[in-house]
């Protein structure tokens, strides 16, 4: 195995489309390592991104969005002083992602790239309207996080191509956004059905919304009939049974260990009911702080 | 035992909860546990284990992991004892597949390397041509007449004729007429419960290192619970004289008897024979999971009538357990158990013991006794709703007490059942007024606790402090409860004395730590070894003060005259004593060894909160009250730890932890992200209750608290849910899916 620690997104971009075998890039290490010790995936190449300038930094733009460093941690996240403001709801998702140990190193590039269809903090980042920065031996791109996964494991990234950036857009007033998951226990699972929402409103209407649903299907689900569930509604109990009913027919689950078709189908309504609700609150407190 | 023998009031050290003397190790990391162990030129083995729940092995190749450098020794089957019979037979199929991989995680070869990532690299160049064969995990399947075979002659004679050649052992005790008891009941109530297969849990995987030279002579260093058992498979297992292999037991990170067998030792043992250097195994959590002893799954039916008064006019049960590829489920322990807290007129229990393609169970805290409680006593919870009775009163009603005919045959000494009912009801927990959507629970649970060979010695230092030497690992804080046996016994303080756990060649033989059995038959030996101690100090003043010894008394760790015609002398302290024991005869011990008979059988009864989210099938345990008889609580805040900690397992087994067998008969939850034991944040504080009725079988009172624990939470809590969520759940675990899947169907 070869370990390197690219100072700069062009070599590690170089090394990475240069290199054979399997290649991972090396963020918190909390997916790369833990699979390379199960004897589940040991790289012939690892690219350790955390010597980068920048990668650590979060920074507000001057248009009010947020540009968040590939190597920021959940922890670095939770205790930024404005970012939760902002986008509690994502916040909130990457702080579910395992203990305070893992918090200290896991990502949300490496949650994202990792490609699991139960990671959490994708469904946010979707609902968020999130985008991130991919250079490549082809120049760099800005590529939509709904757009990252393509299923189980799986990315839409060429080789050679790194995400040097997460962009969440600029939190207009009015807004707000929320994540839930479902897990048996109260700490440490892994989500049997997961829902972001990011809603906008106008006086008590909804104006714009995106609903994604996470574990339901190979990858995270962004539903316009969800989303159109609740749009011109206040809310209230139609809308939300409306809601409730188009997250659970979006759902195409499998059963396995961690849950069954019908349970998945059953509880992705009912967190998409109490998800909306709670970005409904927050949206109707204000939005941006 | 002489009832003059017997202390049960009016100690100054017993019943105290000092620190625990193994307690700044643990915490500094100093404790050496099984994978602690280092040795000049020590090999790491790893173990090929097969991927599939039934096949035959065709052929085993290890030409390419022989070539791989580093690799030092390959052994299989070959390298193992011919000729074994019986359990003997049964270990060592479990420990190194012969012709027939017979579930996932079987082991099938094992390799010992220089590195262990070169070792793990070898297993994978170990080539196994199968051919796969039908399997069965399911305890009904392995019953059914078109289940496979897993090895036809398994089954011994307690077998009626007709039943599959996967029933192994059957089981059937009681008394009286239950279909004239039947009868008489005015509501008779029988149900089907299903239990799926746990894991202990253990948080220490197993380890071990072991050395074994072409003079047969050999060392083994390992967490178990038993280590002359260990000393006894081992050399069965390897042809060697059981003196001629040393036995050390390491500390022990949890065991709750799945570390009453072996899995990896022989394994070490034979790579290191091969090899002819030390070698070292660790299974990783995985292996743990896979292929070490969980419990028994269940398939159970359960039939009881009532009066409307709530007397129980009859008892029937029928409890099927799968134990693995080997005849093993402890199913006479469920039948015995299930009914036993009830002193019923007609009672009968019928046990299977079936074989299916898992993992040879092991012991799991009062092996097979949850179990059938879950049945037992959800159908006295159902009889106790449609009767509109108070469901402790009934069970006092009903219950067992010294005199009672058992449900399994003797008739019951001093016990402690009633009491424990009686502090449940007093407790404040019983009536607090619940929120909507939380349901209560109740049940009892009962186990017959154990004795078995036992030896200790303890020795007195010249200045006058003591040392224990025991036979048996400390897995719930013996040493602490030896010490203060002792110390109660000698007189001298606590921190005077040191407990130690020998290895096999410094002690006589010891039975495994199980049974509940550490702290009444080491504490028993312990206080007649004490005993031994102070009669030989008493003879030392007699001889000083030139009187008769039997005119000596033992007082506050003093020898002093007995009365005024014994003599005018000051007091004589153990220290003074001690200080000339070289020139007053020599050395002073105690020693003890027997296989005490009067373990004391012990009854809890525990009361649970939950919440069930309806929309969700999410079960919380709101609160939690533990009551049971310690007989005497030695160490107060071990015996709580006891009691705790058996409900925090009776959780996960009620509600997450489960075997998840896919399709093709393969675990699918092999760690802990998906085998999923309770975590912290899931517990209420759980509080205990510490009933004491003395056991006449110990001098001081103890029975064993380390197992009934474990026996009311599943149907206690499958009560408290069952409530909650205001529908019968019949199946463990309730995790969402299902109470989800039962609400759906109550509509
Ligand atoms: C105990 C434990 C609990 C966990 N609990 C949860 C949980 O509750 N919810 C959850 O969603 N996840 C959970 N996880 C999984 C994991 O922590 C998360 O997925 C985490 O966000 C991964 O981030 P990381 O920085 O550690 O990624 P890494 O392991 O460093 O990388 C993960 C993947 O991302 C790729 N990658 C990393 N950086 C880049 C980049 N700049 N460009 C392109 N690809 C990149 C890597 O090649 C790799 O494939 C848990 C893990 C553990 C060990």
């Amino acid at each position: 195995m070869q370990y390197h620690t690219p100072a700069s997104f062009e070599d590690a971009s170089k090394i990475a489309a240069k290199a054979t075998g399997i290649t991972r890039f090396l963020a918190g290490g909390t997916d790369v390592l833990v699979q390379l010790r199960a004897d589940i995936v040991t790289p012939d190449t690892l690219i350790d991104i955390k010597h980068i300038d920048g990668v650590h930094d979060i920074t507000r733009n001057s248009d009010g969005g947020w540009t968040i460093g590939v190597a920021v941690t959940g922890a670095e996240m939770t205790e930024h002083a404005d970012l939760g403001g902002d986008w509690p709801g994502l916040v909130e998702a990457m702080d579910l992602v395992g203990s305070t140990q893992i918090q200290g190193r896991a990502t949300l590039t490496g949650n994202l790239c990792n490609g699991s269809p139960a990671a959490d903090s994708v469904p946010a980042m979707i609902a968020a309207g999130a985008t991130v920065t991919v250079s490549g031996p082809n120049g760099t791109r800005e590529v939509a996080a709904e757009d990252i996964a393509t299923g189980p494991g799986r990315t839409s990234l060429a080789q050679g191509e790194i995400v040097t950036a997460v962009n969440i857009p600029p939190r207009a007033a009015g807004g707000g956004d929320a994540y839930l998951r479902f897990i048996p226990r109260t700490e440490m699972d892994i989500a049997v059905v997961g829902c972001g929402i990011n809603l906008a409103v106008d006086g008590d209407t909804i104006t714009a919304a995106r609903v994604v649903l996470g574990a339901v299907a190979p990858t995270a689900l962004l539903d316009q009939a969800c989303a159109d569930a609740i749009i011109g509604s206040t809310l209230d109990d139609a809308a939300l049974e409306k809601l409730a009913a188009a997250a659970s027919a979006a759902c195409n689950p499998i059963t396995d260990k961690r849950g069954t078709i019908e349970f998945r189908t059953k509880v992705a309504g009912v967190l998409a009911r109490r998800v909306a609700k709670i970005a409904y609150e927050r949206a109707q407190a204000g939005g941006a702080s | 035992m002489s009832l003059d023998d017997v202390k049960t009031s009016d100690f100054k050290y017993v019943g105290t909860s000092p620190d625990r003397p193994d307690g700044l190790d643990k915490v500094t990391g100093r404790a050496k546990f099984g994978a602690d162990a280092y040795a000049p030129g020590m090999l790491h083995g790893a173990i090929v284990r097969s991927p599939h729940a039934h096949a035959k092995i065709i052929s085993i190749d290890t030409s390419k992991a022989e070539a791989l450098d580093g690799v030092k020794a390959i052994v299989t089957r070959a390298d193992f004892a011919t000729g074994l019979t019986g359990s003997n037979w049964n270990v060592l199929e479990n420990i190194m597949a012969s012709g027939t991989a017979l579930y996932d995680g079987h082991a099938i070869a094992a390799v010992a390397a220089t590195s262990p990532l070169i070792a793990r690299d070898a297993v994978k160049l170990v080539e196994v041509t199968y051919e796969i064969l039908p399997h069965v995990t399911d305890v009904d399947k392995a019953m059914a007449d078109d289940a496979p075979i897993i090895r036809a002659g398994a089954a011994d004679k307690s077998v009626p004729e007709g039943l599959h050649p996967n029933v192994v052992r059957y089981h059937e005790s009681g008394h009286g007429d239950v279909d004239a008891g039947f009868a008489e009941a005015d509501l008779v109530i029988e149900d089907h419960f299903r239990t799926e297969a746990t894991h202990q849990g253990y948080i220490e995987p197993h380890a071990c290192l072991g050395t074994l030279g072409g003079d047969g002579k050999g060392e083994m260093w390992c967490c178990t619970q038993g280590h002359w058992n260990v000393q006894k498979l081992c050399s069965a297992l390897l042809g060697l004289e059981a003196s001629q292999l040393r036995v050390t037991a390491s500390e022990i990170g949890g065991g709750f008897g799945g570390k009453t067998v072996v899995f990896i030792e022989p394994v070490a043992l034979a790579l290191s024979r091969k090899a002819n250097r030390p070698v070292k195994i660790v299974m990783s959590r995985s292996e743990v999971l896979r292929a070490s002893g969980p419990t028994s799954s269940t398939s159970m039916d359960v039939k009881i009538g009532m009066k409307k008064d709530g007397t129980i006019t009859a008892a029937k049960g029928v409890f099927r357990l799968q134990g693995g590829a080997f005849p093993s489920a402890p199913m006479e322990f469920t039948a015995m158990c299930a009914f036993a807290p009830y002193n019923l007129k007609n009672v009968k229990q019928i046990g299977y013991d079936v074989m299916a393609n898992r993992p040879k169970q092991a012991a799991y805290r009062a092996p097979g006794s949850p179990m059938g409680a879950f049945a037992v006593e959800s159908v006295i919870d159902e009889l106790c709703n449609k009767l509109g009775l108070d469901p402790i009163d009934v069970r006092l009603k009903n219950a067992s007490h010294e005199g009672t005919k058992a449900s399994y045959g003797p008739t019951f000494q001093r016990i402690g059942l009633v009491e424990t009912l009686e502090a449940a009801k007093a407790h404040p927990h019983y009536t607090a007024p619940l929120k909507p959507g939380q349901g209560r629970g109740v049940s009892c649970g009962f186990w017959f606790n154990f004795g078995g060979e036992t030896s200790v010695t303890l020795a007195l230092s010249m200045d006058g402090s003591a040392q224990i030497v025991v036979g048996t690992p400390d897995i719930g804080g013996s040493r602490a409860s030896m010490a203060l046996m002792a110390a109660e016994e000698l007189g001298i303080p606590y921190e005077n004395i040191r407990c130690t756990v020998a290895d096999t060649a410094s002690l006589g033989y010891n039975e495994v730590s199980h049974g509940s059995r550490v702290t009444y038959a080491s504490g028993l030996a312990t206080i007649k070894a004490a005993r031994a101690a102070v009669k030989i100090l008493c003879a030392r003043a007699a001889a000083k003060w030139k009187i008769d010894p039997e005119a000596v008394d033992w007082v506050d760790g003093c020898a002093v005259p007995s009365g005024p015609n014994a003599g005018d002398f000051e007091p004589m302290p153990i220290a003074r004593i001690c200080a000339s024991m070289g020139r007053t005869g020599g050395p002073i011990s105690g020693h003890y060894e027997a296989s005490p008979e009067g373990a004391g059988v012990s009854f809890a009864t525990h009361i649970v909160d939950a919440e069930v989210d309806p929309e969700t099938g999410k079960t919380s345990i709101v609160r939690y009250t533990v009551v049971q008889d310690a007989g005497k609580a030695i160490h107060p805040a071990y015996v709580e730890g006891q009691y705790q900690g058996g409900a925090a397992q009776g959780i996960g087994w009620a509600l997450n932890e489960e075997y998840v067998y896919g399709e093709d008969g393969r675990l699918q939850n092999d760690v802990f992200l998906d085998y999923r034991i309770p975590v912290a944040s899931d517990l209420p504080m759980i509080d205990t209750v510490i009933v004491e009725v003395p056991n006449p079988g110990h001098p001081h009172g103890v029975r064993g608290v380390g197992e009934t624990s474990i026996c009311p939470p599943l149907a206690a809590i499958a009560n408290a849910v069952s409530a909650a969520a205001g529908v019968r759940l019949h199946e463990l675990p309730m995790n969402p899916p299902r109470i989800l899947a039962a609400l759906e169907k109550r509509g």
